[in-house]
């Protein structure tokens, strides 16, 4: 008999299973997907080096244009654009990743570990929120170098966190149904046609009443909700009711649709 | 309870896509700590079945149970406790061999040395390379890596050798015959013969969805002196050749047309047969191009029986 583990290459086989506990699992799941989001170039330019441009070029544009604001325009632009970053990391980053990890069998795979889907889902929740705390961290970090004075205290901090939440929330559900339903690269070219749409027409960086008379229409999606109400925790200090009710709506009508039509293979 | 129940139980298992039935009224049992080879051509049900017991399909008819535990309704019960290797990759394209291996060993309790496991199976010094450039072979030694990494009780393996090289192959089934020397239960599907033949305890084979033979390789490769000729021509063979041979032959002696030009000759393969079959080649005008003789193999048990089963 040799002793298991041993280096001469004979391994101890014995049976001994079960599954780690659930919320190692969950960290595990979360901290692999984050890692392969950030890794991954493309994503890694939606996630940060698209929204710090944008932040960039409409503060530049904004002196020049004139646009009607009603403050700074650092001041005005950052709330928005750290809500192009939650949309682009929880709609589609998360969109593509799922469409490709259907196509690849990595889901299959992971069906039949001791991963449940409840935790399936938490680890992809627990990487965006993981992204996105990177992500607000740069974008923060740039927009502070520029100027930003954002608005501070309890209305503040908890309006914007409601904000990320909900909007999360939301366009994680409308990325998993459109992953769910197509295949992985009509996902790709559906997330990122939806994504650029929303970003020049959806109010997430330009307040819905740049929008003239549509202002009315975009401030129902989740984009101008997302962005409306980021701009109301940060410009002025307040929780957006409306916005945020927008958006859980968003968020249950996803998960409802989701639930429906997902397919795991 | 679950403890005196079989490995693998199926019973009356019917699964259909559209109007193709996969699997047809199959029943078969694993014994625990054997390796069960479920055997078949392409196509013949083996992949939808090793599913099913997986969890993944939902059994349209009949029944399957695995270490007594219903894969549907008990999931989170019973996946801890198996591993399943699937055909075909199951990872992410960007993800490091190890990191892979890693991920999946931290989704268990007890998970073996990942690091051991890698050089094991010969995966060492690939730990850093991105999945999707892993050769073939690579890929499918990393999804064994990674059925057996969390030590369940029993692994379902599908295809485990498929593009591999034979020295990969021989490694594999050597490292398989450990498993189950631990007492792990196997359970692979296979359309290699000689797979089945070295590695399997007991083998069932499959054909169109139904089980048409089970046993041990020796059980199913016996047949008295069932030995075998088997014949192969130049040129097809004229009409009605199999019955006029049967003819000659005389009724201890089996014949089955393998395809057009190739026959199997099976019964007591003694100089007369061998001399009657010279003869019979003489008298159709058929040039024999090659006149093997040979043990029955399970290659030859199976042709005969999906032989059977094409003619009726």
């Amino acid at each position: 008999m040799t002793t298991p583990g041993t280096s001469d290459g004979v391994t101890d086989w014995t049976p001994r299973p079960g599954g780690a506990p659930w919320l190692r699992q969950v960290a595990a799941q979360a901290s692999m997907e984050s890692r392969l989001m950030l890794r991954n170039g493309e994503q890694l330019l939606l996630a940060v080096v698209i929204p710090v441009i944008v932040l960039v070029g409409a503060v530049q544009g904004a002196d020049r244009v004139d646009l009607d604001l009603s403050g700074r325009a650092i001041d005005v632009f950052t709330p928005g654009v750290l809500a192009l970053a939650v949309m682009s990391t929880s709609f589609t980053s998360l969109a593509i990743a799922t469409g490709f990890e259907r196509r690849y069998g990595v889901i299959k795979r992971l069906g039949s570990s001791p991963l449940p889907r409840s935790g399936l889902l938490a680890g992809k929740v627990g990487a965006l929120v993981l992204v996105e705390a990177l992500q607000v961290v740069v974008i923060s970090a740039v927009a502070l170098g520029m100027g930003w004075d954002p608005a501070t205290g309890g209305g503040a901090l908890l309006g914007g966190l409601l904000a990320v939440l909900l909007g999360t929330a939301a366009f994680a559900a409308l990325g998993l149904l459109l992953a769910g339903a197509l295949r992985a690269e009509a996902t790709l070219a559906a997330a990122n046609l939806v994504y650029l749409l929303l970003m020049a027409g959806g109010a997430v960086v330009l307040p819905a009443s740049a929008y003239g008379s549509f202002g009315g229409v975009v401030e129902w999606l989740p984009s101008g909700a997302l962005g409306g109400a980021m701009r109301d925790a940060l410009v002025d200090g307040v929780v957006a009711p409306v916005a945020l009710l927008t958006l859980l709506g968003w968020a249950v009508v996803g998960t409802v649709l989701t639930a429906r039509t997902f397919k795991w293979e | 309870m679950s403890d005196a129940a079989p490995a693998v139980a199926v019973d009356g298992l019917v699964m259909r896509y559209g109007d193709k039935v996969a699997v047809d009224e199959l029943s078969l049992t694993v014994d625990r700590g054997t390796i069960t080879a479920v055997l078949g051509p392409n196509g013949a049900g083996k992949t939808t079945t090793l599913e099913t017991c997986e969890g993944y399909r939902r059994p349209q008819r009949g029944s399957v149970r695995v270490l007594g535990l219903d894969p549907v309704a008990q999931r989170t019960e019973l996946l801890p406790r198996i591993g399943v290797m699937l055909q075909g990759s199951g990872a992410w394209s960007g993800v490091r061999a190890m990191e892979m291996l890693r991920h999946v060993a931290r989704l268990h309790a007890h998970p073996m040395d990942a690091d051991g496991l890698a050089d094991r199976l010969g995966l060492g010094e690939c730990g850093r390379t991105p999945y999707r450039r892993l050769s073939g072979g690579q890929q499918q030694r990393l999804g064994l890596a990674m059925a057996l990494v969390g030590r369940p009780e029993i692994v379902f393996v599908d295809e485990p050798t498929a593009g591999m090289d034979p020295q990969s192959r021989r490694t594999t089934w050597e490292l398989l015959g450990e498993v189950r020397a631990a007492g792990v239960t196997v359970v692979l599907t296979t359309h290699y013969m000689d797979e089945a033949e070295r590695l399997a305890d007991q083998i069932h084979i499959i054909d169109h969805g139904r089980l048409i033979a089970s046993g041990s390789p020796v059980q199913l490769t016996r047949g008295g002196t069932a030995a075998t000729i088997r014949l192969v021509v130049s040129r097809p063979f004229p009409p009605g050749a199999p019955d006029s041979l049967r003819l000659a032959l005389g009724d201890l002696i089996e014949v089955t047309l393998l395809d057009e030009v190739s026959l199997l000759v099976t019964g007591p393969a003694d100089a007369t047969t061998l001399a009657k079959v010279s003869g019979w080649c003489e008298e159709q005008g058929v040039l024999p191009e090659s006149l093997t003789l040979g043990q029955r193999t399970l290659e030859d048990v199976f042709l005969e029986l999906t032989g059977r089963e094409l003619q009726p």
